[in-house]
């Protein structure tokens, strides 16, 4: 078996590798260095430097749309991640139907974000205009709350199954052992179960976290940035600067934006890696 | 048991993020749906030239058509296919959804076989695409121009061929006007509009119908005012400083365009503060439902407005959109082109070759120029024509009665207000605009009227300077 790996291991690791490389390396190397250059097209591009770089620091839509990204990110992070530890909590007692709510929350995500946003457009523009309120596309605050509601609505149910998950592979034992201690159902909570669902905290919060910065469908069908950029999140706004504003010197300003939007979400994502982590406990 | 859960993990990761790229790959295959098939059957033909006819096209080259037009997809698609059959030359035609023309022709432009054929919308656009436009003076479609005024010339080569001219206005539904006791006659300048506008809205619940259309303000119709209502301020003061472009705008006119917008949405359908919900869509059937008397459109409407089910040419007419500026008894519709045909300059010769030949073909054969410039029936399939003027020398009349009463009031000596939009200093100008114009419909406050004046002048010089400072 050993003897067959080591003779065959190219067949195996050579066409992931290609893929790889052709779906990732390559343009990733090349969006890096068209961040450099002004262009219309990606097949002829002229290297110019820097420049790139400080006019898209020099965006006031690009800082504006940081902010309200990392604003977002906070918010649907703690929502989307309390929310789905409490279902999870709820689903993993004895409850007749059990798998049958589960199946329930976790359906919304297999719905894609521009169907979710256009509905929830329509949801959320009706009852703001009951309560004769500005409609979303007016309001960068609306645009904000309605953003976090269809991320909750759409990622509470697969958090859900990896808390779950979390929670059914922490052993009985240790659970009846903290009972037989006289510890409360709080203390049970926040003292056994929660360290060891550390893992999947890890895992959730990654990718809550990621999904937040990346998030770019729903923010266009839902707002478009509408009011004026006031509600566009990072992903929209390197969109719109590359394809939605006409002129050569746009792309390159638009792709440097994307490797600086790369830099923050790989640190904050390394980040919280490793703080997450080293709070996770053998069994 | 921590690891295989980080492993689980990413397994997940990794297949939502490849799930989310599927997703993107089938909106681009989507986009251009109507493609691949005409291209394929007519690639299948081309193997074997059919050297019938056109003998001299040239042999070995194809087409690719980006279309702006959304509401003519379907007749290019036949005009494509009709060519192939008379020449054996394959014609792809493609049309970009409505607002993302620029998108698909900077990823199209990119890809291996890029369009032949693309458009611009005029000076503005050029600037953007100026170095893959092949130069047109001396072809053969220039010189079937009817006049010079049509090309899109720069530094004395010629990039862009105008093919349709339009002419926008007010569509007025002259049954419904009648009903609330006028007459197109009544209406001959911005008091008189107002007039008759306020009088409607008054009597509304007793008439049953509004004076306007809503005036949505949704991506799918904000054009309609955010760009073709702000050309008027912006003619005019063009006129008062007897200039045709500007690096800075004064916003001479910005308190007529005010006392306009206010008309348009206070006397509508729907509460001002629902605009950015409305659609075109929803805008158009309001009209072909009899629920509004006026609907600010263009020619290019008369499909949607004129036809078996809608209205007759009798039951509507367009009058020009007064703002209560210049001598208003001589205006005349808003008529102008911002679509340009070009040709991709880093195409291959044979394929520049049989661009330019179709191109031709469109505006001298005598079934092109019927399907573009005839309505009802006009196409051979028996579909509707495209209805277009067309700038051409060989070109028939076109059956579009907007485009007549344009024509009409020229002849009786009023003015036609032209086309100034196509000077706007960016993509960028006209959304930020239309944003404020649409958070003034919903509060409609002073200061909200001042973020609509800076975001028409101020944003007009930075962004002016954005675009041609490098």
């Amino acid at each position: 078996m050993k003897k067959a790996m080591k003779k065959y291991w190219p067949i195996f690791l050579l066409p992931t590798f290609a893929a790889f490389v052709i779906g990732f390396i390559i343009p990733f190397v090349q969006g890096v260095y068209l961040a450099f250059c002004q262009f219309t097209t990606v097949k002829d591009a002229t290297f110019i430097g820097l420049s790139n770089f400080t006019r898209a620091l020099n965006d006031s839509t690009f800082h504006h749309a940081l902010w309200y990204n990392c604003a977002f990110v906070i918010v649907s992070t703690l929502a989307i991640n309390l929310g789905g530890l409490a279902v999870a909590m709820i689903l993993t007692r004895a409850i007749r139907g059990r798998n049958a709510y589960r199946t329930v929350f976790f359906m919304p995500n297999l719905i894609g974000g521009i169907v979710l946003g256009y509905i929830w457009q329509i949801l959320l523009n009706c009852v703001l205009s009951l309560l004769e309120k500005p409609l979303l596309a007016l309001d960068a605050t609306a645009g904000f709350w309605g953003l976090v509601i269809l991320m909750c609505w759409q990622q509470i149910g697969y958090m859900m199954v990896i808390y779950i998950a979390g929670l059914q592979s922490i052993p009985d034992t240790l659970v009846e052992a903290s009972e037989i201690d006289g510890a409360t159902p709080l203390q049970t909570f926040f003292k056994v179960k929660l360290p060891m669902l550390m893992p999947s905290i890890t895992i959730c919060l990654f990718l809550t976290i990621t999904n937040g910065f990346k998030l770019f469908d729903q923010n266009m069908a839902l707002t478009a940035g509408q009011p004026a950029h006031q509600s566009e999140l990072l992903a929209y706004n390197i969109y719109y600067t590359f394809y939605g504003r006409s002129g050569p010197q746009w792309r390159g300003i638009g792709q440097a934006k994307a490797v600086i939007f790369c830099i923050i979400v790989v640190a904050i994502s390394l980040i919280q890696l490793r703080i997450t982590r080293n709070k996770e406990v053998q069994q | 048991m921590k690891k295989r859960l980080l492993a689980l993990a990413l397994v997940a990761a990794l297949a939502l993020s490849a799930l989310s790229a599927c997703s993107s790959t089938t909106d681009e295959t989507q986009a251009g749906t109507a493609a691949p098939t005409s291209g394929e059957t007519a690639a299948g033909e081309a193997e074997t030239p059919a050297e019938t006819e056109g003998g001299s096209t040239a042999s070995g080259g194809s087409v690719y058509y980006l279309n702006f037009k959304p509401e003519q997809d379907a007749q290019w698609q036949e005009l494509a296919q009709i060519y192939t059959e008379e020449t054996g030359v394959p014609v792809t035609v493609t049309t970009a959804a409505s607002g993302t023309y620029e998108t698909m022709l900077t990823s199209e432009m990119a890809s291996s076989d890029a369009p032949t054929m693309f458009q611009v919308n005029g000076p503005v656009g050029l600037n953007s695409w100026k170095d893959y436009c092949y130069d047109l003076s001396g072809s053969a479609i220039y010189g079937e121009l009817t006049s010079d005024d049509y090309a899109l010339t720069e530094d004395g080569a010629v990039y862009g061929i105008a093919y349709v001219i339009e002419s926008y206005g007010i569509i007025v539904n002259q049954t419904l006007l009648a009903e609330a006791g006028y007459s197109v006659d009544d209406i001959q300048s911005f008091a008189d509009l107002q007039t008759v506008a306020e009088d409607i809205t008054a009597r509304s619940d007793e008439l049953g119908f509004a004076a306007f259309t809503s005036a949505g303000m949704d991506s799918s119709s904000d054009w309609r005012f955010k760009t073709h209502l702000a050309n008027l301020p912006i003619y005019f003061e063009y006129q008062d400083r007897g200039i045709t472009s500007t690096d800075a705008i004064e916003g001479t006119y910005l308190d007529n365009f005010r006392n306009m917008w206010d008309l348009y949405i206070n006397n509508s359908t729907c509460s001002p503060a629902e605009l950015t919900a409305k659609t075109a869509n929803d805008s158009l059937n309001e009209f072909l439902n009899g629920d509004a008397v006026f609907y600010q459109n263009g020619s290019w409407e008369y499909a949607n407005v004129v036809g078996e089910g809608k209205y007759t040419d009798d039951d509507v007419t367009m009058i020009p959109i007064y703002i209560g500026v210049g001598d208003e008894a001589n205006q005349g519709l808003c008529t102008g082109s911002e679509n340009y045909w070009c040709v991709n300059k880093n195409a291959s010769e044979e394929d520049i070759q049989a661009t330019l030949d179709f191109m031709e073909w469109c505006v001298t054969d005598e079934t092109a120029l019927q399907a573009m410039t005839g309505g009802e029936g006009a196409m051979p399939s028996g579909q509707a024509g495209m209805a277009f003027a067309i700038p051409f020398k060989q070109a028939p009349e076109s059956s579009n009665l907007f485009v007549a009463l344009d024509a009409q009031m020229t002849a009786e000596g009023k003015t036609p207000v032209s086309w100034n939009f196509t000077t706007m200093p960016s993509e960028e100008w006209k959304n930020m605009l239309g944003s404020a114009m649409a958070v003034y419909a919903a509060d409609q406050t002073d200061d909200n009227w001042a973020g609509v004046v800076s975001a028409f002048v101020d944003n007009w010089a930075s962004e002016y300077a954005l675009a041609n400072g490098g």
